[in-house]
């Protein structure tokens, strides 16, 4: 396999694509850890879980859109209701618990999705209407579906940064991230700010999950798979940081995309096909990890730290 | 002196997990002399990660690599027709320990929330490396060549004299950890956990102890992975999945965080419910799931605790 130009532009996309659907898991895990100090392992099981409502949506009204348009809300209320039972009495208490009772929560809700849907992987296909290719460049066609789902990403981006940065809503919430005490002090009520930011992030990872659905299969413990690479781009971002998230997002996405894809070629120039073969799906699977590593490294509270969390 | 209630809950739990076999043999249930050595695995297991987590307070989610390594330290060896007990577990040992210092060394330079992720990621890392070895076995991992041989001193394909070699050494850690912990290093450990500033004020360097308990917390891992590959004669990648990193941590909790009994009782809970609950139904984790946040939000001190009263540090 020789590497070509288009080649490498295509898989620079995919990796984009990948490293946004990473983003918008990124966004609502970072806000909630920033604000609650929470660590929601559950969150992949949200992301799950979206990725089911929207294909039932789907299945039931036989459009696609309107299957991702019902699946966010629906998501967003199984997070309010995960928030108000479950975690509401976790945020007090120290990351040993709340990881312990949020993987509680992810056998609860892999089991669940089992029962309703069953355990073997559900295949949809990407809708009608998006389904072909467009020319990126001349030369270089690029799946309709996958540049949709980039540009979704970066208008949630656009639009978190405007929320964060220019609403009333948003200044409670960076109030939040700095000052817990403070901002319930001056008379914010602070459980319900936790209630939507959380139902924030919900939204987000079954949007993510929604997406996924027509590209990735779709079955229980999809979730965790994914949340676990999230947690290396938090890591490497800096945790409670959305600016972190977003370049975390993006150095995984490449890392990982260009990496199954070219780290075989690369290594077979140098030594022989069979060892490369061997050696480079090995290292292809671990490179985000010893980035991880690597970074920490150098910046042990990564690359965006955010700057206060008390 | 009155004899404590913790003399008598140890004693009965040794002299319990000893009666296993024969009971066993007498009720023609051979089973059982397989479930509980399984238990006695992951109390190791388990109490080599609270030696970390409970001590130490270093809240390591990734010590089933250890379990994976130890594994397949055991199993490349049988594959290649090395078939030594003594070179297969001193192999898992000391590979578990090298992979515990190099992750010790990377993660131990943060604390908290990235403390957890990070060593879930290297953990995950391993399993993914797991999976990309095709010669032994891929995603499906292989069968055990044959359990790990040790001259004409033991025989671990005779199940009896494999449980109580497992018990053996179960009760040697034990007894090490107990010398551990209350020595001047296991002092060290637990006063950078209650404060690292003061620790570092009164002179010592708390990150080289902290690795160092790190580094042991992972080979008595890879100690249980090496006797876990021995008990199912079979290896997968699945032994490092971040599950089994779940269940363990679990197992400590669930039995009694910082005390050395506590995981063992943990585990022997955790494994028996499953196997009470996967009866039940094909769904068990739909029920395993909300017992363990109930555990945690409201039964924190751990079944150790309950069973020996408010004294139940045990040093």
């Amino acid at each position: 396999m020789s590497i070509s130009l288009a080649l490498v532009l295509e898989q620079t996309l995919n990796g984009l694509q990948y490293g946004v659907m990473l983003f918008l898991m990124a966004a609502g895990l970072t806000l909630v850890f920033g604000i609650m100090n929470l660590v929601n392992l559950a969150h992949g099981s949200l992301y799950m879980v979206g990725a089911y409502l929207a294909t039932a949506f789907t299945e039931r009204t036989g459009s696609f859109v309107l299957g991702v348009a019902l699946a966010l809300p629906a998501t967003l209320l199984v997070g309010v209701v995960v928030e108000v039972v479950a975690l509401r009495t976790l945020y007090e208490r120290d990351h040993l618990d709340q990881v312990l009772a949020t993987f509680g929560l992810i056998l609860f809700f892999n089991e669940l999705i089992a029962i309703i849907w069953g355990r073997a992987a559900i295949f949809t296909s990407v809708p009608q209407f998006l389904s072909g290719h467009f020319r990126v460049l001349p030369g270089l066609p690029y799946p309709t579906y996958r540049a949709v789902i980039i540009l979704v990403g970066v208008a949630v981006a656009i639009l978190l940064w405007v929320l964060v940065t220019h609403t009333r809503l948003g200044m409670r919430i960076r109030a939040g991230a700095s000052n817990r005490t403070m901002i319930a002090a001056l008379g914010v009520d602070i459980r319900l700010l936790y209630t939507l930011v959380f139902g924030l992030g919900a939204a987000l990872a079954g949007l993510a999950g929604a997406m996924a659905g027509p590209l990735y299969s779709v079955q229980p413990g999809m979730g965790e798979a994914i949340l676990i690479q999230v947690f290396v781009v938090i890591v490497i971002g800096g945790i409670g940081s959305i600016r972190g998230a977003i370049v975390g997002a993006i150095v995984v996405g490449m890392a990982d995309t260009l990496g199954r894809a070219f780290l075989k070629p690369m290594l077979a120039t140098v030594i022989s096909p069979p060892a490369a073969d061997k050696a480079g799906s090995a290292l292809a699977s671990m490179s985000i990890y010893l980035l991880m590593a690597a970074v920490l490294f150098f910046r042990p509270e990564g690359l965006f730290p955010a700057r206060s969390r008390s | 002196m009155a004899i404590s209630r913790r003399t008598i809950a140890l004693a009965t739990g040794g002299v319990a997990l000893a009666l296993v076999p024969p009971i066993a043999a007498l009720t023609n249930q051979p089973f059982y002399v397989d479930l509980f050595r399984r238990m006695m695995i992951f109390a190791i297991a388990a109490v080599s990660l609270d030696l970390i987590l409970g001590y130490g307070g270093m809240v390591s989610f990734g010590h089933a690599a250890y379990l994976g390594i130890g594994a397949y330290a055991v199993g490349i060896p049988a594959f290649h027709g090395v078939e030594s007990g003594w070179l297969q577990w001193g192999l898992a040992i000391a590979a578990s320990a090298l992979a515990a210092l190099v992750i010790g060394a990377i993660s131990l330079r943060t604390s908290g929330v990235s403390f957890i992720m990070i060593t879930l990621a290297f953990a995950q890392m391993l399993y993914y490396l797991g999976i990309s070895l095709e010669t032994y076995g891929g995603d499906n991992g292989m069968r055990l060549a044959g359990r790990s041989r040790f001259g004409g001193l033991v025989d671990l394909r005779e199940p009896t004299v494999f449980y109580y070699v497992v018990l053996a050494i179960l009760i040697l850690f034990l007894g090490l950890g107990s010398r551990l912990v209350a020595s001047r290093f296991g002092m060290v450990v637990r006063a950078a956990k209650s404060n690292e500033p003061r620790a570092r004020a009164i002179g010592f360097s708390p990150l080289r102890y902290k690795l160092t308990a790190f580094v042991m917390a992972g080979s008595g891992g890879g100690l249980a992975g090496a006797l876990l590959a021995n008990q199912t004669e079979y290896l997968t990648p699945d032994f490092m999945h971040w599950t089994r990193s779940g269940e363990i941590m679990f197992m400590v909790i669930l039995g009694g965080m910082g005390t050395l009994f506590g995981p063992v009782i943990g585990a022997v809970v955790l494994l028996l419910l499953e196997d009470v609950l996967s009866a039940l139904t094909a769904h068990w984790q739909i029920i395993l799931g909300p017992i363990l946040i109930l555990v945690v939000l409201f039964a924190k001190r751990g079944l150790f605790g309950l069973l020996v009263g408010p004294e139940a540090r045990d040093g």
